[in-house]
């Protein structure tokens, strides 16, 4: 039985409450009124109006088109209101950016534990004989979508009662006023927004608790079968689990940026909730042997781990590189905005990402023998769960906050709050029962797996 | 020089491994091994050196790579630029999504064939070539382990016995 160390479990609870202290301090010192937002702009660079507004926020470029049509003779008005309008709009960034911060972290850290959740049902309906030394850590790690997916959901709720204008479609004002989103007000609406995120939560929820207890059941039982149980549900919960990913990433995402689509979208969140989730489990298996649990883990099953990490790198960047070169190709206007935003104004984060998801394992991890060297997963492990918070980080902020974006306090807040709950959660799961399967059929397979 | 060696077959993958074990662990000399299929750490049983292959293969992936570069850079922007897509900035970084599907492709084909290449030729494989293998039955069902006699092939022959083999040859062989 594995015994969750002080040590780790005070860091857990410094983190988390360093990190709500930080967030804290986010929501606190934004500004509550247009003209602090103006203030602040000014003091922080005084070119305040930066080329930043490229992304649409609907409200602004409906009352854009607006002042355009009326008679010259007004104009000077309209010109006015339009400021007024551009003011709010900043207003409305600054507001958002704790509550960006505070989302992109709690959606990461879910995302990872929907990742292991994924990989862990392809293990079971795939009956992969190498990995069920590593079924209790990845059980321990998917424990976390409980309170990882209720924060999200709450915070959805939250933008939902306008709390905060990251969703700009939620806004009736912004709907009457252009015509794209009442095209898809059937869909994109709020009360069914939530109907879809709880049905899905709910799915994902119960397919893990109800896994893991089949997985504990097996251990006590005489017979097979649970086991076949669990292989039967895993693989109904993978064609649920394609589906609700695929949608929840259009809804939860996608939808920051309502004018934009890209058909590829629900995979690209996809790969990157599946290499972070693979890295997880690496990290957190060398972690456990390296306090001496998990004796029969050897360096193949690492090896293995690593593998993965290194192979669906790769296909993370085939899914980015694929929807990035047909739309800079194609070069339409309405799509086009999404990478242009991007490119202008994330320049770092946005090619950094590249360089830290794709060139950084590609050329430390394509070394076989490196695959095996903990120390060196480890550290590949850090740099590719830090590029796949930028990930996250590029595919909401230049829809919230547009060019207002900083890695500061609230960012940082965010990553160590949750991060310290997820390692508390994840942590404290793993103590509940032993490490080793006992009764897995497959078991003895994976003791002397060896390649 | 001809030399005399000794010849064992088996009909089972796992006897050969067994095989192959103990006549390292009774520290024979074991020349070659020829079997019908590639036989899963049977080159960690031999204590083989491992392969070298991975390397040149990335080499041949970097020298795809440049191919791919050098080439596009002829073809599209220095010999004939064209104005594709409303993209006419003839400059290679500013095209270069562009070309990313050729960099990938060459790079795969250039690391995939010549590796295949290599590894034929490090196997002493080329076209017309005479089989070395001494029996034609480990191309079907039979596993042959050829080992080096020095004076002591009574011992060797009651050994391979042991082991599990079906039939032992004394031959000469040319080398």
């Amino acid at each position: 039985m594995y015994t969750f160390s002080n040590r780790l479990r005070i860091g857990s609870f410094i983190a988390m409450a360093v990190g709500l202290i930080c967030l804290a301090t986010g929501f606190l010192s934004a500004p509550s009124t247009v003209e602090e937002a103006k203030a602040m702009v000014a003091s922080a660079h005084g070119d305040g109006h930066g080329g930043g507004h490229g992304e649409e926020a609907s409200s602004h470029a409906a009352e854009g088109n607006h002042a355009e049509k009326d008679t010259h003779g007004e104009a000077a008005a309209h010109g006015e209101e339009h400021d007024a309008s551009h003011d709010e709009h900043l207003l409305h960034q600054l507001q958002n950016r704790p509550w960006s911060a505070l989302y992109v972290a709690a959606f990461f850290f879910f995302m990872i534990s929907l990742g292991v959740l994924a990989f862990y049902a392809i293990q079971r309906a795939a009956q992969a004989g190498w990995s069920p030394l590593l079924f209790r850590v990845m059980e321990g790690i998917t424990a976390y979508i409980v309170p990882g997916g209720i924060i999200v959901f709450v915070i959805l709720l939250l933008s939902v009662l306008h709390m905060n204008h990251m969703f700009v479609w939620m806004d009736a004002d912004v709907v009457a006023h252009d015509k794209l989103l009442q095209g898809k007000a059937g869909y994109l609406n709020p009360t069914f927004f939530l109907v879809r995120a709880a049905i899905f939560l709910a799915g994902w929820i119960f397919y893990r608790e109800y896994s893991r207890k089949l997985s504990l059941a097996q251990d006590e039982s005489d017979d097979n079968s649970n086991f076949k149980l669990n292989f039967r549900i895993s693989a109904a919960f993978l064609v649920f689990y394609l589906i609700t990913e695929s949608i929840m990433s259009w809804d939860w995402i996608m939808s920051v940026d309502p004018h934009w689509f890209s058909t590829l979208f629900g995979w690209y969140v996809f790969a990157s909730m599946f290499v972070s989730g693979i890295t997880v489990i690496a990290m957190v298996t060398i972690y456990l042997k390296s306090k001496g649990h998990l004796e029969d883990v050897n360096n193949s099953h690492i090896h293995d781990l690593a593998k993965f990490m290194f192979g669906i790198s790769i296909f993370w960047t085939y899914l980015w590189f694929s929807q990035f070169m047909l739309i800079w190709y194609a070069n339409i206007p309405e799509e086009v905005t999404y990478f242009i935003t991007r490119i202008e104004d994330y320049k770092l984060p946005f090619f950094g990402m590249l360089a830290m998801n794709f060139i950084f394992p590609l050329l430390v991890l394509m070394n076989s023998d490196y695959k095996r060297v903990n120390w060196f997963v480890i550290m590949a492990g850090i740099v590719v769960l830090f590029g796949h918070y930028m990930d996250v980080f590029n595919m909401i902020m230049p829809a919230t906050v547009g060019d207002q974006w900083y890695i500061g306090l609230p960012e940082i807040g965010g990553i160590l709050f949750f991060g310290g709950l997820f390692v508390y959660w994840v942590f404290n799961t793993l103590t509940k029962q032993p490490l080793q399967p006992k009764r897995n059929p497959f078991i003895e397979e994976s003791r002397q797996f060896h390649y | 020089m001809a030399s005399k060696v000794i010849q064992a077959l088996y009909t089972d993958d796992d006897i050969l491994m067994h095989a192959v074990k103990k006549v390292r662990a009774e520290h024979h000399h074991i020349e070659e091994v020829y079997t019908p299929f590639p036989v899963h750490g049977l080159d960690k049983a031999m204590g083989l050196e491992d392969t070298r292959i991975a390397i040149t293969s990335f080499m041949y992936g970097c020298l795809g790579l440049t191919v791919a570069i050098v080439m596009m850079n002829y073809i599209m922007i220095e010999d004939w630029p064209q104005d594709i897509g409303g993209k006419p900035s003839f400059s290679y970084l500013e095209n270069m999504p562009a070309f990313v599907p050729i960099m990938f492709e060459l790079t795969v084909f250039f690391a995939a064939h010549l590796m295949v290449i290599t590894f034929y030729l490090r196997s002493r494989m080329w076209p017309f070539k005479k089989a070395e293998n001494p029996d034609v039955r480990t191309t079907d069902d039979h596993f042959l382990m050829e080992l080096g006699i020095h004076d002591n092939e009574k011992e060797l022959t009651a050994l391979l016995w042991d082991t599990g083999a079906v039939e032992i040859n004394v031959t000469e062989k040319d080398s």
